[in-house]
């Protein structure tokens, strides 16, 4: 790991003019992805701000609206999944943060570092192999390479990595969006716009620029009468990321008809990925096999597959299937009974 | 705002840094200087010689190097050590009783045999006092769910399961 210096910031205003004026500053929060990629030699920072110790943990409720939750950034993931509000109104926030790493690693990690978090494919992970995300321009390994982990939706032909996050696809699906404190003040970005598609520039991973720290998450609550779930399909049953999920959530009225429908997949996707013509083919219909199966069809229209992970296309198909399924009768797509907290 | 001095700015690897830091070990204060690169698991291997919590992959896969940090456990080889400064840490030294009685999971460990080489005992112990405090343990598959960050190669699994879910239930599990 390169040697480098350490101040740990206060305050907000302290932590943002100390990583700004060093374009070889990063931030440290939980860890567990920067300290992780810094002993791989992929991160290499001359500066770590620890931000800490800012008094950015907590969650508070803000009534306008149906609320929302105003969530601290360096709230931990166990602290969000535990608190009130998010077990009641939430559900798929509080599933996608439980089915995520293990529970060492959500004491640690907070939920501003998880959305920021790196993919997992191992070419940007070891510095030795072609990777555009890691090194521009030195081309993609995983193209011809191991990549059965990767994705198959918003791919281009630099990098075909796959975002990581469980959180996110759920936040996506709520329309939340983050408060970011730059050098230039603050504003707030919806996640729906801050999250990049590598096109051409795969190392251009979302809307922040140098120095902008995340200081909250803003989380719309759903109506008390909605159905939410997060879907997790994995290799193992536990610790283990996503070959394909579905954070969705359902409004059925009482005749059976759908009132509204929240839909986003991960796993899947280079970046977490919303379905708003799946949402439009189901807003207002009846959840009957035909219709769930237009809607599987929609989620993963224009996706492209590789030889090790075409399997994904059909597997994110039928986990659509099977979660809004599963809402509309009012069951648990793997049979675990709600409220379990897996 | 603590401050570590500046390393090279030109990307070389620069200069070795070293900063001051506090800790609360086992109940004990204990002051150390170190590299900013060391992680909370080098800190206590190497610094404090509490060999006790054990190095497995050193990339936060296995659990082997978990202690409690205020009291949540956590992986220290993912914590670098600078920015656990004023905190309390516990590692597996700090569970015996004031007599040096055995904790009641180490004794569960040893009476259900749930190791075999032991080197992810500690972590696994660790993970076990932690999960039963925050009210995992109430099913043999919640333990299991709960206990997924710690991986033994042994494959003792069915009897560290038997071992926490004894404790939890204050021993009425043979």
């Amino acid at each position: 790991m390169r040697s480098f210096a350490y101040v740990r910031a206060g305050t907000v205003e302290e932590a943002v003019a100390a990583a700004a004026a060093d374009p070889e500053a990063a931030y440290l929060a939980g860890g567990t992805t920067q300290v992780d990629l810094m002993r791989d030699e992929v991160f290499r920072p001359a500066r770590l701000v620890d931000i800490t110790r800012l008094p950015l943990r907590g969650v508070e409720r803000r009534d306008d609206g149906g609320g929302v939750l105003v969530v601290g950034a360096l709230t931990t993931m166990e602290e969000l999944a535990a608190h009130g509000d998010v077990t009641t109104r939430l559900p798929l926030v509080r599933e996608a943060l439980l089915r995520g790493a293990s529970p060492q690693l959500r004491h640690m990690a907070t939920v501003g570092g998880n959305l920021l978090q790196r993919t997992r494919c191992r070419y940007y992970r070891d510095p030795s192999t072609a990777c555009n995300k890691r090194a521009p321009g030195t081309g993609c390994a995983a193209l011809d390479g191991h990549h059965r982990m990767h994705a198959v939706l918003g791919t281009s032909p630099h990098c075909i990595a796959t975002h990581p996050s469980d959180l996110a696809v759920a936040l996506l699906a709520l329309d939340a969006a983050v408060r970011v404190h730059g050098p230039d003040g603050e504003r707030a970005v919806p996640l729906g716009e801050f999250y990049r598609t590598p096109g051409s520039t795969p190392h251009v991973e979302n809307a922040l620029t140098h120095g902008e720290l995340i200081t909250h998450l803003e989380i719309p609550l759903l109506p008390p009468e909605a159905r939410s779930g997060y879907l997790k399909v994995r290799d193992r049953a536990s610790y283990e990321f996503a070959l394909a999920s579905v954070a969705a959530a359902l409004v059925v009225d009482e005749d059976g008809r759908i009132r509204s429908a929240r839909l986003a997949l991960g796993g899947v996707g280079t970046v977490p990925w919303r379905v708003p013509r799946a949402e439009e083919l189901l807003r207002g219909a009846r959840p009957d096999d035909d219709v769930l199966r237009a809607a599987a069809e929609a989620a993963l229209s224009g996706a492209e597959g590789r030889p090790d992970n075409a399997f994904k296309i059909g597997l994110g198909r039928r986990a659509v299937v099977r979660m809004l399924g599963a809402l509309a009768r009012g069951e648990e797509p793997d049979g675990a009974a709600r409220g379990e907290g897996r | 705002m603590v401050n570590g001095s500046a390393a090279a700015a030109d990307g070389t690897p620069g200069p070795v840094v070293r900063v001051p830091v506090s800790l609360r070990v086992n109940g004990a204060e204990r002051r150390i200087e170190v590299d900013t690169r060391t992680s909370l698991l080098d800190a206590l291997r190497d610094a404090l010689g509490l060999t006790g919590t054990k190095k497995g992959c050193d990339q936060g896969q296995c659990g082997a190097c978990t202690v409690h940090l205020d009291g949540k456990r956590v992986l220290s080889c993912l914590t670098l050590a600078a920015s656990a400064d004023g905190r309390d840490v516990r590692t597996i030294e700090g569970l015996e009783r004031d007599d040096g009685a055995p904790h009641p999971m180490q004794e569960a460990f040893a009476r259900h045999d749930a190791l075999q080489c032991g080197y992810c005992t500690p972590g696994q112990i660790m993970s076990a006092v932690a999960l039963i405090e925050e009210g995992r343990a109430g099913s043999d598959d919640e333990v299991r769910e709960f206990m997924s960050g710690n991986l033994c190669r042994c494959g003792a699994y069915p009897h560290i399961v038997d071992a926490i879910r004894d404790v939890a239930t204050g021993g009425r599990r043979a």
